[in-house]
């Protein structure tokens, strides 16, 4: 009896301890109360769910309070995939009222769950036509971005090749041992690039390639992040590491990023984009169906393809604006690529085929 | 009892209750034949068998390496021990995402294997087993060091008097001693191995998968919930048979033995064979652990231009070169420290009270608690993830979009350490002594004021700090919590990781460096607070 009344103390004393420290952090984040006041009607936040890489100036986001008088708190959770899966799960009672990060590979899973509300945003007509895939309007599209093959200049300029320019070029004895890419089951552009193959080569047709590909060497790797900064002699990772692969399937805009993100910026970007490889994603917001503050979610998807978002969007997520009259930084139309004619696939094909196109790429890669 | 019980019950067995459930019904019906359905496939099996080979072959690598270590660091003295004791329970705590990194650039192309002989390990299972040596060294060198520094020398002498050779001497006296220890460390670096996630995926290449990495790739990637839920419930299994074995080792191993303090059996080492087994532990550490973090700390300092602190100046501005991050990197740091002390100080009430009800109470119920407060350590944490996210999602506890989700998830993974540091001590306490203070007129605060916190501060704040380690190395569950834009620095790092440049490259290295220093400071400091039993880490 006396030992668990002295247990009772220690509990009180370490209870105290520890809501004191709690409290103590809880002063350090003035937003966690915008958040409790978010619950009631008529409220004046508005939640954006989205993935790791979503970014905005603080300069956009308080020009949105201005017009709106909405405030805008930003839920990151995972990347694009894990966000939206955990949206699927918490269908009905979400955590926001808007969520952005679906793209073109995962559209049909985001409108086949029932995810999202129909709503026709304010200035739709400025979108370009072939990223508007809803006619239901329950998707909003916001921005597009093109995996493609990346090379290293250097490299090629050393040894007086000339960089592949399309998937056939890839295949090529030229480059043998050259190109990594990521594993399509578990990375996006992986996956992007797998469905460009598909998509150029066909249902058919795309197996022999990459047993193409196989036969030339390329390497795959698990993730982006070890094929761009541990494999590709392009990257600054990539030097410091001594990487031995001039060729990796990244993003458009990953030469911009590298001229942006230098320390002594070059007058050229170190690496180029092979234009002929390009698979195009779309990223697309949606109001999430439940969304307490819906008024306020609607204003958030308006504001997404306002003129002024747009041209935020770029230096911040490195993607390229949805809305035709939007202008992109200088550093995007001086190192960036345009790219003609990227290789898409319908969402519903990609539903419908997906884990049969990477199981059967597995078995002819991966081993 | 009722907090710990409440907390785990809440926060841990009702989520992941959930969330398997959640994928092995189907209508309000449960779907139990799913769970042969799964087993059945050819890629399952291969994942099974996959997993479990690797956690014995790594678990055996590291006690092949590490028992020299744990003798060296037990037996020896030599100067800069305790740092170095430190320095090799750094990777334990840090973040596989970068570890991966630097030990890439050990065992890659261009590594030192590689320049030496021409060997390159990335994408082979070595890569693996040496990084999984490389995580779990310290758990050897703790466990079994931590005993054997104090079992008394001069019993294995006795030995040798009355005419044993020298190995028949250890055989027979000092090994059956050091079992129960031995089979504990090995345990939990099974454990350790066979839930890993990040080594794997990062070293291994997309050839290899442990039931972890397909548990997060079916719930994260797939959505594929029926097929993550018979997988989580093998990998329940299986760490629960490895708990319920561990528990029975611990309290064999807690039967008195005859424990000395550890000041007096290390000794300068004597003789050729001592300082050859010093110099071989010191290479192994040179080459498998402080090279590692090495190369971390060279990238972090390879700026352009030579060598400079300048990444670790852009941690400063939320807008180095070109404005993209909404918090500077630096705050990041804050962030964690904030989220790590929130996490230690539930982590120190949930454990320390679950501790004194183990100290206080005993029987099989209490012990199955005792095992079943370590499961976090063995599930996966997307698991608990999306089940905090199911299942908190109702006023009061609405808790997905609050910040205290992020210390709630870390401190399941520092509960853990916490009951096992606590509990030897606890144990220890004479209950007379308390009985005494009451009798001469203390008052039961009194009393435990003047009692038992003397005696289990020290203790109570080795646990802190390595509640504190953990939390703010802690990634994987992190990751899935929606939250305030509150990066932590593991976060950081993966962000920056995952962007092209030169400055979000070299600022994740700086990050990583700083959380690797933070990390060896606060365990610095725990080795001078070191207490004569703390336990097994």
């Amino acid at each position: 009896m006396s030992t668990t009344h002295r247990t009772g103390r220690l509990a009180a004393a370490a209870a105290a301890a520890a809501l004191g420290v709690t409290a103590l952090a809880g002063c350090g984040s003035s937003d966690d109360q915008a958040s409790d006041g978010s619950k009631g009607s008529g409220s004046k936040t508005v939640t954006l769910v989205s993935h790791d890489s979503f970014n905005a100036s603080e300069a956009v986001l308080k020009e949105f309070t201005k017009e709106t008088g909405y405030t805008v708190k930003v839920l990151k959770s995972g990347d694009a995939g894990v966000a939206l899966n955990q949206e699927i799960l918490t269908k009905g009672s979400p955590r926001g009222d808007v969520f952005f990060g679906v793209d073109n590979t995962l559209l049909s899973r985001a409108l086949d769950s029932g995810l999202f509300t129909p709503y026709e945003a304010k200035g739709l007509d400025r979108v370009a036509e072939a990223t508007r895939l809803d006619a239901e309007h329950r998707v909003t599209p916001v921005d597009t971005g093109d995996i493609c093959v990346n090379y290293d200049k250097k490299y090629f300029a050393d040894k007086k090749l000339a960089p592949p320019s399309t998937f056939a070029d890839l295949a090529k004895p030229a480059y043998k041992d050259l190109l990594v890419t990521e594993n399509a089951a578990t990375s996006s552009p992986g996956l992007g690039f797998l469905l460009g193959t598909v998509a150029a080569y066909g249902e058919k047709g795309y197996q022999d390639y990459w047993k193409k590909l196989e036969k030339n060497g390329v390497k795959v790797v698990d993730g982006w992040e070890e094929a761009y900064n541990e494999e590709f002699s392009g990257s600054a990772g990539g030097k410091k590491a001594k990487a031995d692969r001039p060729l990796v399937v990244s993003y458009a805009s990953s030469p911009p990023v590298e001229v942006l993100y230098a320390k002594q910026p070059p007058a050229e970007a170190p690496t180029g984009v092979a234009t002929g490889t390009c698979f195009r994603q779309i990223e697309f917001a949606g109001l999430l169906d439940g969304a307490k503050n819906e008024a306020g979610g609607k204003a958030l998807l308006d504001f997404l393809i306002s003129k002024k978002f747009q041209e935020d969007m770029p230096l911040n997520m490195f993607v390229n604006p949805v809305v035709e009259d939007a202008e992109l930084p200088e550093v995007f139309t001086k190192f960036g690529a345009t790219v003609e004619k990227p290789e898409t696939v319908a969402p519903d094909s990609i539903a419908k085929n997906r884990e049969q196109w990477v199981q059967s790429w597995s078995s002819l890669v991966v081993k | 009892m009722a907090v710990p019980v409440a907390f785990f019950a809440l926060f841990f067995a009702y989520p992941v209750a959930a969330i398997v459930g959640r994928g092995l019904k189907a209508d309000g019906v449960w779907q139990f034949g799913r769970v042969g359905e799964v087993l059945a496939r050819p890629d399952i099996r291969d994942v099974l068998w996959f997993t479990g080979w690797q956690a014995l072959a790594s678990t055996a690598l590291t006690l092949l390496i590490a028992l020299p270590g744990a003798y060296v660091f037990a037996r020896l003295d030599f100067p800069g021990k305790q740092l170095l004791r430190a320095v090799v329970t750094v990777p334990f705590v840090l973040p596989t995402v970068v570890v991966g990194t630097a030990f890439l650039a050990l065992l890659g192309r261009g590594g030192f294997l590689d320049e030496l002989w021409g060997i390159r390990l990335d994408t082979t299972v070595w890569a693996i087993l040496l990084a999984h040596v490389f995580f779990n060294y310290a758990v050897v060198v703790r466990t079994v060091g931590g005993l054997w520094s104090q079992l008394d020398p001069r019993q294995e002498e006795a030995a040798r008097v009355l005419g044993a050779g020298r190995f028949a001497a250890w055989r027979r006296v000092t090994l059956p001693a050091l079992a129960p220890a031995v089979a504990a460390a090995a345990l939990m670096v099974f454990l350790f191995t066979f839930t890993s996630f990040g080594v794997v995926q990062i070293l291994g290449g997309p050839g290899y998968s442990t039931l972890e990495v397909e548990i997060y790739r079916q719930t994260a990637q797939l959505l594929a919930l029926p097929t993550a839920a018979v997988l989580t419930l093998v990998q329940f299994a299986a760490v629960g048979a490895i708990l319920a074995v561990h528990a029975w080792t611990v309290r064999r191993r807690e039967t008195a033995l005859k424990l000395v303090d550890p000041e007096r059996t290390a000794r300068r080492p004597r003789g050729a064979g001592q300082w050859a087994l010093l110099a071989g532990v010191l290479l192994t550490v040179l080459l498998l652990i402080l090279l590692p973090l090495g190369v971390l700390v060279e990238r972090s300092l390879d700026a352009p231009g030579g060598h400079g602190l300048d990444f670790y100046r852009a941690l400063g501005s939320a807008d180095a070169g070109g404005g993209t991050f909404l918090v500077a990197p630096l705050e990041a740091i804050w962030n964690s420290v904030q989220y790590a002390l929130v996490a230690t100080a539930i982590a120190l009430v949930v454990g320390g009270l679950a501790a004194a009800a183990l100290t206080r109470r005993a029987g099989r119920l209490v012990r199955g608690f005792d095992a079943l407060l370590m499961l976090p350590l063995g599930v996966s944490a997307v698991t608990v993830g999306f089940g905090f996210l199911i299942t908190l999602d109702e006023p009061p506890l609405d808790l997905r979009t609050s910040w205290i989700l992020v210390p709630l998830a870390q401190a399941l993974v520092g509960v853990p350490f916490v009951v096992r540091t606590m509990l030897p001590v606890l144990r220890a306490v004479d209950g007379r002594l308390r009985e005494a203070a009451a009798v001469l007129g203390a008052s039961p605060l009194r009393a435990w004021r003047e009692v038992d916190l003397p005696l289990v501060r020290r203790a109570l704040l080795v646990a802190a700090g390595f509640a504190f380690a953990v939390s703010l190395g802690e990634f994987g569950a992190t990751v899935f919590i929606a939250r305030p834009d509150r990066p932590t620095l593991p976060v950081a790092v993966a962000r920056m990781l995952g962007r092209a440049g030169e400055l979000n490259y070299g600022q994740a290295m700086a990050l990583s460096t700083i959380l690797m220093v933070v990390c060896a400071l606060s365990l610095l400091l725990l080795e001078r607070i070191r207490t004569d039993r703390s336990g097994e880490f």
